[in-house]
C-alpha cells in the first residue's frame, strides 16, 4: 500500500475517532476504549506511514483537484515533514491512552465524549498541517486544529476561567491566522497560485514582508514572547493530556509552519537570522524567568514551554544566518539543534504535564505550595518527574542536553574559529542560552522540591489517589525515551540531516555526526553513568557494614519541624522573583506587622502576565469603553452579520474593478 | 599513559590538600599554627568510617546528590589537561559538558537540600540556584573569548591554545577574564567573599546550609567533591592566568603543582583580608564578574 494512502487513513481515523463513543451512553466507559482504540490504530497506522514514506525513494506526493480556482488538495511527505509527523502520531496516542485513567468517561458524563471528539480531531489536524502543500487546504487544517484545540481545551467549560482562557485562546489564534490568511494571499499573488512548491521567483520585498508574516503568525501558534498571551491560561485550564498535546505537539504547529515558509522562500535576507536569534533569546529568558514566578504547576510548565520555544527561534535563527552568509554547518547545526530540541520538547514536555496530571489527581490541587512530600507517597510518578526535569533543565546525560549541545556548538562556530569568518555578535545566543539554563535548573528545582521533596506542607488529603497502568505506562514510555536518545544521539540525527537537506535544498546533505563528536558525547554520557554507578556500588557496600541510623531533619537542634516552616516554592523563587522585578512586576499583598504579638494575618504574592494583564487586557478594556457607539453594528442577528459580509464583498468588488 | 596516571592521580589526591593550605595560610594570617595541611584528608577518612544518620523527611535524592557531586566534579576533571599535556578525555564541545556537568551538581545539591524539608537548607538551595544564574552567563562570555582566541571548541585546545600567535592581540581580554573567572571560581567553590565554609551561622550560609543534614560517608563524599571541584576550576583558572608550559612533563608537574598550592594560598589570603559580603550584595558582585567577562568579549571581537 502507498505511504500517503496510509497517511491519509490514519488522519481519517484519529480525526474521526470521537465519534462512535458520541453514540453511546454518556456514562459508558466502552465509548471511551473505543475512541482510544481507534486513536491507538490511527497512531499506529500513521507511525508505520511515517516509516514507508522515510523509505520511499522519491518523496510521495498527490494532487487533486477539489473545486477550488488556484487550489488543489496536494499533500506529500518529505523529510521535514517526517520528523514532525513522528511527535504527531506518538504524543496523542500515548495521551489517550493516559486519558483512560486521567480523565474517566463515568467520572466526566458531561464533557468525555465531546473532548474525545475534539482531542480525535486535534490530531488528525495537525498531520494534515504538516503534509498539506497547498495554501487553502493548509489554512484548513489550521483552522480545524486551532477549533478543535479551543473545545479540547475548555472542556470544563462549567468553570469560569476556563472559559476565559478559551477567549483569550480563541481570538489569539485567530488573529495569527489573519496574519496566515494575508501571508497566503500575497503568496498567490506573487506565485500565481496556492500551491506551496518552492524554486519561485520572489522579489526580495515581497519576500521579507512573507517572512515577518509568517513569523508573526506562525510566532502567535508558537507562543513566542510577546505573542504566548493565551498560552499559560489555556495550557493550565485543559485537561493534563491535552496539555500535553497542546504543549508537546501543537506549539510545534508554529515552529513547522516557520520551517516550511522559510524552505519555500528564496534565499533569506541577512537581517532574517538575526530577528529570529533576538526573538528567540528574549523568549527563553522572559519564559523561563515568569515560570520561575509561577505557583500554579500547569501555568509554570506553559511558561517554560514558552522559553523551550524560544531555544527552537535561536536554532531556526542560526539556521537562516547561515544560509544567507553561505555556512552549510551553521544552517546544520542551528536547524538541526532546533529541530532536535522540537522532539526533546515534544518527549520531555508531554511528559512533564502528564506527571503534572498524575499529581493533580492524587491532591486535587494545582497550587504548588499547597503540595510537598508527594515522593513517599508517589515514588513512581517522582523518578518520571526527576528524569523529565534534568531533561529540561539539559542536564547530561539526557535528550535535552544532547539537542542543545548541538546548538551551542553552532553558536560557537559563529564566532569565526580560525580562518573561518563569522559573526561574533550571533554568538551572545550562546551566553542567553546559558543563563536560560541556570534559570531553568532554578525553576525545576524548585518544582520538584516544593511538590514531591520535604513534608507535606498543607493538610493534604489522607486518600492520595495512585495512577493507574494507563496513566502510568504511557510516561515511562517517554522517560525511556528521554533516557535513550541522550545516550544515543545518533538515533534521530539521520532524521535531522534528512530534514536540513530538505530545507536547504541539497541534495548531498552534511551528517551531524561527521560535524560534531556525537560518538564522543555518548562515551562522555556512558562514563558519567559509570561512575554514577560505581560510587553508589561503593557506598550500597559501606552502609551493608555499618547501621544507619534514622531521625528527624536536624534543622538548628529545633525537635518539632512542621511542614509549615519548610521553604515553599514561592520562598525558593523570592530571590529570583527580585532579580528580575523588573520583568515580573509581582503583586505583593504584605500585611504590617504591629507589636510584639501580631495577629494573624496573609501574605499574597501572585505573579501576573505582564503582557496579558498589563498591556493587552487595560488595552482591550478601554477600547471597548472609548468605542461604544460600534456596538451599533453589533445587533446579535446572524443575518444581519451576514448581510455586513456581503456588503463588503460588494464594496470589494467595486473598488477592485476601479482599480483595475 | 604515565601521564594519564599522573593526571589520575593529582586529580584523585591533591583536592584535599587544597582545602588545608587554604586554612593554613588563614590561620598563618590570623597568627595561628592551625590545622595540619593533611588534616582535610583525616577528616574525609573519619567521615567515610562513620555510620549514617539520615532524616526520617528525606528520600532517594538525598543519598543521590554527593554522588552526583563527586562524580560529576571527577569527570570534570578528566575533561581539562592537567600540567602541560591534554586531558584524558577530549573532545569538540566537551566545554558545553563540562559546563552543564556543575548544572547536574547543582541540580542535585539543591534538591537533596530541599528534600531534608529545613527551612535553613531550602534558603542555602535558593541562594545557590539564584548566584549561579549570574555565574554562568560570566562563565559562558569566559568560554567564548577562549574559543575565539584559541580557534577551538574543546577544552584541551582552548586553555593550551592561548600562547599561539594568533593570541597577542588577545591579553587584554584574557586579563579581564582571568578576573571574572576568579569570581566565579570563589562564588563556585563557595569561598569568602560570596560564602564563608566556616560559619556556624545557618542564615548566612549558602552551601554549608544546604548540606547540613548530611553526615556521614554522605558528608565525607560531599567534601571531597567540593574540593575536586575547587581544584577543576582552579586549574582552568590557572591555565588562562598562567599559560606556559616547559613542554617537558617532568618540569611541567611540578610548576602546575607550585601554581595550584600558590592559588589555594591566594585564595587563603582573600579569604584573610575580606569578610564574607552581605548576602543582598553577592549579585552585585557576580555582576561584576559578568561585566568583566562580556567586556573582555566585546574588547576581543570589536
Amino acid at each position: 500500500m502507498n505511504a500517503l494512502t496510509l497517511l491519509l487513513m490514519a488522519i481519517a481515523l484519529l480525526g474521526f475517532s470521537g465519534l462512535p463513543a458520541c453514540l453511546l451512553p454518556a456514562r459508558s466507559a466502552g465509548g471511551q476504549r473505543v475512541t482510544t482504540g481507534l486513536m491507538v490504530c490511527g497512531g499506529l497506522l500513521g507511525l508505520v506511514g511515517v516509516v514507508c514514506a522515510r523509505v520511499a525513494a522519491p518523496a510521495p506526493a498527490l494532487s487533486l483537484a477539489w473545486g477550488f480556482q488556484h487550489s488543489r488538495f496536494s499533500v506529500a511527505v518529505d523529510p521535514i515533514s517526517v520528523l514532525f509527523l513522528l511527535p504527531i502520531f506518538l504524543i496523542p496516542m500515548l495521551g489517550s491512552v493516559y486519558g483512560l485513567g486521567y480523565w474517566r468517561q463515568a467520572e466526566h458524563p458531561a464533557n468525555g465524549c465531546r473532548l474525545g471528539l475534539a482531542y480525535g480531531l486535534l490530531a488528525g489536524a495537525m498531520a494534515l498541517v504538516v503534509i498539506a502543500r497547498d495554501g487553502l487546504l493548509f489554512l484548513v487544517a489550521w483552522e480545524v486544529m486551532a477549533l478543535a484545540a479551543y473545545f479540547a481545551a475548555s472542556a470544563e467549560d462549567d468553570k469560569v476561567e476556563v472559559r476565559r482562557a478559551g477567549w483569550i485562546y480563541l481570538i489569539a489564534t485567530h488573529i495569527g491566522t489573519l496574519c496566515l490568511l494575508a501571508l497566503f494571499a500575497l503568496w498567490r499573488q506573487a506565485t500565481g497560485s496556492f500551491a506551496l512548491t518552492a524554486g519561485a521567483a520572489i522579489p526580495s520585498e515581497a519576500a521579507g514582508t512573507l517572512f515577518l508574516l509568517a513569523a508573526i503568525g506562525f510566532g502567535f501558534k508558537a507562543g513566542l514572547m510577546p505573542l504566548h498571551v493565551w498560552l499559560p491560561g489555556a495550557h493550565a485550564n485543559a485537561p493534563s493530556h491535552v496539555s500535553a498535546v497542546m504543549s508537546g505537539v501543537m506549539l510545534k504547529m508554529g515552529v513547522y509552519g516557520i520551517v516550511r515558509m522559510t524552505a519555500l522562500l528564496p534565499a533569506p535576507a541577512p537581517w532574517w537570522g538575526p530577528v529570529l536569534l533576538a526573538a528567540g533569546a528574549f523568549s527563553s529568558l522572559t519564559g523561563i524567568a515568569f515560570a520561575i514566578g509561577q505557583r500554579d504547576l500547569k501555568r509554570m510548565l506553559a511558561y517554560s514551554s514558552i522559553e523551550n520555544l524560544g531555544i527552537i527561534a535561536m536554532g531556526l535563527g542560526l539556521a537562516l544566518l547561515g544560509r544567507a552568509q553561505g555556512h552549510a554547518e551553521w544552517v546544520l547545526l542551528g536547524l538541526g539543534g532546533a529541530l532536535f530540541h522540537v522532539w526533546n520538547h515534544s518527549l520531555f514536555k508531554s511528559l512533564l504535564f502528564f506527571n503534572a496530571g498524575a499529581i493533580i489527581h492524587a491532591t486535587e490541587t494545582r497550587e504548588i505550595d499547597r503540595m510537598g512530600g508527594l515522593a513517599k507517597r508517589l515514588p513512581v510518578v517522582m523518578v518520571l518527574f526527576v528524569v523529565a526535569a534534568a531533561a529540561i533543565c539539559a542536564l547530561p546525560p539526557l535528550n535535552g542536553f544532547a539537542g542543545e549541545w548541538v546548538l551551542y556548538i553552532g553558536l560557537f562556530r559563529t564566532l569565526g574559529l580560525g580562518d573561518a569568518p563569522g559573526a561574533p555578535a550571533a554568538a551572545l545566543a550562546a551566553v542567553a542560552l546559558a543563563m536560560t539554563g541556570a534559570l531553568a535548573v532554578a525553576c525545576f528545582v524548585k518544582a520538584l522540591g516544593a511538590v514531591f521533596l520535604g513534608a507535606p506542607r498543607s493538610a493534604s488529603p489522607r486518600h492520595v489517589h495512585q495512577p493507574g497502568v494507563a496513566m502510568v505506562a504511557p510516561m515511562v514510555l517517554l522517560a525511556v525515551a528521554c533516557v535513550l536518545i541522550g545516550l544515543c544521539p545518533r538515533l534521530i540525527t539521520p532524521l535531522l540531516d534528512a530534514a536540513v537537506g530538505a530545507w536547504s535544498g541539497q541534495s548531498q546533505p552534511l551528517s551531524t555526526a561527521s560535524v560534531v563528536p556525537l560518538k564522543a558525547l555518548a562515551c562522555a554520557g556512558g562514563a558519567l553513568v559509570g561512575l554514577l554507578a560505581a560510587w553508589a556500588l561503593v557506598l550500597k557496600a559501606n552502609r551493608r557494614a555499618k547501621p544507619v541510623r534514622t531521625g528527624l531533619t536536624w534543622d538548628c537542634g529545633y525537635a518539632a519541624p512542621t511542614g509549615r516552616m519548610e521553604y515553599t516554592g514561592s520562598s525558593f523563587g523570592d530571590s529570583l522573583v527580585k532579580l528580575t522585578v523588573f520583568l515580573l512586576w509581582p503583586k505583593k499583598n504584605q500585611p504590617a506587622l504591629h507589636g510584639l504579638f501580631p495577629k494573624r494575618s496573609r501574605f499574597k504574592i501572585i505573579v501576573p502576565d505582564t503582557v496579558l494583564d498589563r498591556l493587552v487586557t487595560p488595552l482591550f478594556r478601554a477600547t471597548g469603553r472609548f468605542l461604544p457607539w460600534l456596538r451599533v453594528l453589533q445587533r446579535g442577528q446572524t443575518h444581519v452579520y451576514v448581510l455586513y459580509i456581503l456588503v463588503v464583498v460588494i464594496v470589494l468588488l467595486i473598488w477592485g474593478n476601479l482599480e483595475r | 599513559m604515565i601521564h594519564l596516571i599522573i593526571h589520575l592521580a593529582v586529580l584523585l589526591i591533591l583536592p584535599p590538600l587544597l582545602l588545608g593550605v587554604i586554612v593554613k595560610t588563614k590561620a598563618w594570617f590570623a597568627g595561628r599554627v592551625g590545622a595540619p595541611l593533611l588534616q582535610p584528608y583525616y577528616d574525609i577518612f573519619k567521615l567515610m568510617r562513620r555510620s549514617l544518620v539520615l532524616s526520617t523527611t528525606t528520600t532517594w535524592i538525598f543519598r543521590a546528590a554527593p554522588l552526583v557531586t563527586v562524580s560529576t566534579a571527577l569527570l570534570a576533571g578528566l575533561l581539562i589537561p592537567i600540567g602541560g599535556g591534554g586531558a584524558p578525555l577530549t573532545f569538540a564541545g566537551d566545554l558545553i559538558f563540562f559546563a552543564y556537568l556543575f548544572g547536574l551538581a547543582r541540580f542535585f545539591t539543591a534538591s537533596a537540600a530541599l528534600d531534608t524539608g529545613s527551612a535553613f537548607e531550602g534558603m542555602g538551595a535558593a541562594r545557590e540556584v539564584t548566584f549561579a544564574c549570574l555565574s554562568e552567563p560570566a562563565l559562558f562570555f569566559a568560554l567564548l573569548v577562549l574559543a575565539k582566541v584559541s580557534g577551538s571548541l574543546s577544552l584541551t585546545g582552548m586553555l593550551l591554545g592561548t600562547t599561539g600567535a594568533g593570541a597577542a592581540h588577545a591579553t587584554a581580554p584574557l586579563v579581564l577574564i582571568s578576573i571574572g573567572l576568579f569570581i566565579v571560581l570563589l562564588a563556585e567553590t563557595c569561598r569568602i567573599p560570596v560564602d564563608d565554609p566556616t560559619t556556624h551561622l545557618e542564615l548566612t550560609m549558602i552551601h554549608e546550609a544546604m548540606v547540613l543534614d548530611h553526615s556521614g560517608p554522605l558528608f565525607g563524599l560531599i567534601l571531597y567533591g567540593a574540593a575536586v571541584k575547587l581544584l577543576v576550576l582552579g586549574t582552568v583558572l590557572l591555565r588562562v592566568v598562567a599559560p606556559f608550559t616547559f613542554g617537558r612533563a617532568w618540569l611541567d608537574w611540578p610548576l602546575y603543582l607550585v601554581e595550584i598550592l600558590g592559588l589555594a594560598a591566594v585564595i587563603g589570603v582573600v579569604e584573610s583580608i575580606m569578610a564574607r559580603l552581605q548576602m543582598r550584595h553577592v549579585p552585585y558582585l557576580l555582576v561584576g564578574a559578568l561585566l568583566f567577562c562580556g567586556f573582555g568579549f566585546i574588547l576581543l571581537i570589536r
